[in-house]
C-alpha cells in the first residue's frame, strides 16, 4: 500500500464501502419482505470500484450509472433515507418514487442518473464531459458501464468522440466477469476490455476491482490526467457481484459455479481493506464493527423513513413530462 | 391439444420451426438459458451454440446477424429482450431491414422475424414498460404481430417465420402467462387476420395484446348488465385486418378501441379514423378510445397502477358511447 495516502482517505474509502455493503444487505432483505418492486440489482462484491473512484471526486464533477447503480450513488454521498424511499416507491425519494432502483438519482451530488439501458451512461457521460471543456472548468465527467455493456455501439461511440476532443472523461468498466448470466468468454473475444483503449486514442488500464486502494491510485491517475486537460482513460477493473444479476441468491446459479463465487469471495474487497488497515495501525478490527454498527443504525433508520413514507399522489403521474 | 400458456407456445412454435427448416436460427441475449421469460427454453440443449446463438449485449448487431443472414437466404429470429431496447436497433430495423427490398428494386427477400417482449409488468419501470407497436405499423415493409394468448401467439410465430418479409412479433408479459388449448402439431394462424374473441350486437370492443383480456372480462362484465359487447382482436396490427371491424361496427354502430401503450398516436388513432371514414353512417356515437396517458411509465405502483389502460376504463369508455 502506497504510504502516501492519508488515513482519512483511507477511512473515508472504506466508510463508503460498508455504507453500500449495508445498504444493499439491507434492500435486499426490503425486496425478499415485498416493500420494494421491481428488478433490484446489487452492488455487493463490487464496492471497492465505485468507493474507489468517488473519494477523489466533487459534487461538481458528474457520474453516469447503470442499472446496478445504487453503490455508486452512495459512494458520491447519497442519503439513505431518500434513495431507500426510492427504492419503495416513495414521494420522498430521490426520483419522487418515479423511477425506482434502475433510475435512481440526485444530480445535487453529480449524478446523471442510474439507467436501465445497458450501454445508455457514456454518451451523457461523454456530453457532461464535453460541458466541463466547454466552460473551461477542470470538473470531470465519469461513466461507470459493466463487461456487458463494453459491447454496445453506444460506449464505442462516445470513447471516440471523448479521445478526439480530448474530453475530461473516466470511462470506468466494472468488469465483473458476467453480462446477466452470460459469461465474458462468451461475450467478448478479449480478456482484457482496457485493450479497445488503443482504439479509441486513450490510455487504458487495468486495475484489481477488490483492491480498493489499487482503485484509488489508478482511478487518481485518470481523474488527474482528465483534470489536467489531457483527455480520457479507460479504466477497467476486475471485479464481481456476489449476488445474481437480480436479486439475493448468491450460491447455486447454474451459469457460474460456487467455487468461483467462494474464491471471489476470499477477496472480499471490504475484509481485504480492513485487513490492510488493521495491519498499518490505522483502524481497528474494533473500530471497523463500530463503523458496520454506526452505519447499520443509519439504513435501520433510513428503512423505518420509507415505511413511514407517503406514496407519490395521483396528480404526480403528469408531471414533469415537459418543463 | 393441452392447456398451455404463451411462453411455453412460443417456445414450442420455435423448436417446431427449427425442426422443420434447417435455415430457422434463433440469435439474443440470454437465449442459452432460455431467455429472459422463458420462450425458448430447450432450445439450445437441442440445437446448440450454431442455431441458438447466445449474443454479446449488442441490439444493433445482432439484428444485424439477422438482416445480414435473412438477405442471403436464412431464416433468423432475433430477439430484443424488452421493447424498449429496440431503440438501441433502430437503424437496422427501420432503415435497413424494412427497406430493402424496396430500395434495392425487389431483389432480396428478408425471411426475418423480429421478437420481443412488452408491456408493463410490476414497476420495470420507464426503461423496461414500452409497448411500441405503433412505431413498427408507421413503417412500410414490416409487418406487425401482437397476440393476445397463447394458441394464437403459436401460429402466428409459425406464420411469421414462414413468411417471406420482415415481422416484428411483440409478446406482451402479461399475456405471456396466460394459458389456452394449445395443439401439440405445428399449424399456421394467417397474418393479416383479425379474430371474434366473442360476439356480441351492441359495442365493438376492438382491443390489441393485453387489453384483449381485459375487453373480455368488461364485455363480461356489460353482458350482466343486459349489454353485448363484441370483442375483436386484429391479431396482426399491419396490415391491419380492417374488413372484420368494419363489418362488426356495421353491425353494433358503436366502436370503443382500446391499446396499452401511450393514447396519442396510438394504433388506436388509425382504428378509430379508419371507422369513422369507412362506416361513419353507421355509427351512433363517436368512437371512443381507451390508452395511456401521456408520461413515460412511472416506477411506483400506486402511479403504474392509475397509468395502465384496464377493465375499468374500457367500461368507462362504453358507458360513453352507449347512453344509459
Ligand atoms: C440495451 C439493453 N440491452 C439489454 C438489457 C438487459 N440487461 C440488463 S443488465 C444486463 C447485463 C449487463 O451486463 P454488464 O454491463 O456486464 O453489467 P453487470 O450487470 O454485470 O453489472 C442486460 C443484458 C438492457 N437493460 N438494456
Ligand atoms: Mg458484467
Amino acid at each position: 500500500m502506497s504510504t502516501d495516502i492519508p488515513n482519512e482517505t483511507l477511512l473515508d474509502i472504506h466508510r463508503r464501502m460498508v455504507r453500500i455493503r449495508l445498504f444493499e444487505e439491507a434492500a435486499g432483505k426490503m425486496m425478499e419482505n415485498g416493500k420494494i418492486p421491481g428488478a433490484l440489482h446489487l452492488y455487493v462484491g463490487e464496492e471497492a470500484v465505485a468507493s474507489g473512484v468517488m473519494v477523489h471526486l466533487r459534487n461538481t464533477d458528474w457520474v453516469t450509472s447503470t442499472h446496478r447503480g445504487h453503490g455508486h450513488l452512495i459512494a458520491k454521498g447519497g442519503e439513505f433515507d431518500r434513495m431507500m424511499a426510492e427504492l419503495f416507491g416513495c414521494a420522498t425519494g430521490y426520483n419522487k418514487g418515479k423511477g425506482g432502483s434502475m433510475h435512481i438519482c440526485n444530480m445535487e451530488l453529480g449524478m446523471l442518473g442510474a439507467n436501465g439501458i445497458v450501454g445508455g451512461g457514456p454518451p451523457i457521460a461523454m456530453g457532461a464531459g464535453f460541458s466541463n471543456k466547454f466552460r473551461g472548468t477542470d470538473d470531470v465527467s465519469i461513466s461507470f458501464f459493466g463487461d456487458g455493456a463494453s459491447n454496445e455501439g453506444s460506449v464505442h461511440e462516445a470513447a471516440n468522440m471523448a479521445a478526439l476532443y480530448k474530453l475530461p472523461v473516466v470511462f470506468v468498466c466494472e468488469n465483473n466477469g458476467y453480462g446477466e448470466y452470460t459469461p465474458q468468454r462468451n461475450h467478448q473475444a478479449i480478456v482484457d476490455v482496457a485493450d479497445r483503449a488503443a482504439g479509441y486514442g486513450m490510455p487504458g488500464v487495468v486495475v484489481d476491482g477488490m483492491d480498493a486502494i489499487a482503485v484509488y491510485e489508478a482511478a487518481g491517475q485518470a481523474i488527474a490526467r482528465a483534470r489536467a486537460g489531457e483527455g480520457p482513460t479507460l479504466l477497467e477493473c476486475k471485479t464481481y457481484r456476489f449476488y445474481d444479476h437480480v436479486g439475493v441468491r448468491g450460491m447455486g446459479m447454474t451459469y457460474r459455479t460456487d467455487e468461483e463465487l467462494e474464491q471471489w469471495m476470499q477477496r472480499d474487497p471490504i475484509q481485504l481493506m480492513e485487513q490492510r488497515l488493521a495491519e498499518q495501525e490505522i483502524l481497528s478490527a474494533e473500530e471497523a464493527q463500530a463503523v458496520h454498527d454506526e452505519i447499520a443504525g443509519q439504513v435501520e433508520a433510513a428503512v423505518e423513513f420509507a415505511n413511514s413514507s407517503p406514496m407519490p399522489e395521483p396528480s404526480a403521474l403528469l408531471e414533469d413530462v415537459y418543463a | 391439444m393441452s392447456e398451455k400458456n404463451m411462453t411455453v407456445a412460443v417456445a414450442e412454435a420455435l423448436d417446431q420451426e427449427m425442426d422443420r427448416d434447417p435455415d430457422v436460427f434463433v440469435a439474443g441475449e440470454d437465449v442459452r438459458v432460455g431467455g429472459p421469460f422463458g420462450t425458448d427454453a430447450g432450445l439450445h440443449q437441442k440445437y446448440g451454440d450454431k442455431r441458438v446463438v447466445n449474443t454479446a449485449i449488442s441490439e444493433l448487431a445482432l439484428t444485424g446477424i439477422g438482416v445480414g443472414a435473412a438477405a442471403v437466404g436464412l431464416r433468423p429470429v432475433i430477439e430484443i429482450m424488452i421493447m424498449d431496447f429496440v431503440c438501441v436497433a433502430m437503424d437496422q430495423i427501420v432503415n435497413q431491414m424494412a427497406k430493402m427490398k424496396y430500395m434495392l428494386g425487389g431483389q432480396p427477400t428478408l425471411p426475418i422475424v423480429l421478437t420481443t417482449h412488452a408491456g408493463i409488468d410490476s414497476s420495470s419501470a420507464a426503461q423496461h414498460s414500452g409497448t411500441l407497436e405503433a412505431w413498427f405499423c408507421h413503417v412500410p415493409g414490416l409487418k406487425v404481430v401482437m397476440p393476445s394468448n397463447a394458441y394464437d401467439a403459436k401460429g402466428l410465430l409459425i406464420a411469421s417465420i414462414r413468411d417471406d418479409n420482415p415481422v416484428i412479433f411483440i409478446s406482451n408479459k402479461r399475456c405471456l402467462q396466460t394459458s389456452t388449448e394449445v395443439p401439440d402439431v405445428p399449424y399456421e394462424v394467417p397474418l393479416g387476420v383479425a379474430d371474434v374473441k366473442r360476439e356480441g350486437d351492441d359495442v365493438t370492443i376492438v382491443a390489441t395484446g393485453r387489453m384483449v383480456i381485459d375487453a373480455l372480462e368488461a364485455a363480461e362484465q356489460l353482458a350482466a348488465e343486459g349489454v353485448s359487447a363484441e370483442v375483436i382482436d386484429p391479431r396482426t396490427l399491419s396490415p391491419l385486418d380492417t374488413d372484420t371491424i368494419i363489418r362488426s361496427v356495421q353491425k353494433t354502430n358503436r366502436a370503443v378501441v382500446a391499446q396499452e401503450a401511450v393514447q396519442f398516436c396510438g394504433l388506436g388513432a388509425e382504428i378509430a379514423a379508419t371507422i369513422s371514414d369507412q362506416a361513419f353512417d353507421f355509427l351512433d356515437a363517436p368512437v371512443k378510445r381507451v390508452g395511456a396517458p401521456f408520461t413515460p411509465v412511472p416506477f411506483a405502483p400506486v402511479l403504474e397502477d392509475i397509468y395502465l389502460p384496464d377493465t375499468k376504463a374500457i367500461l368507462a369508455a362504453v358507458r360513453e358511447v352507449i347512453p344509459a
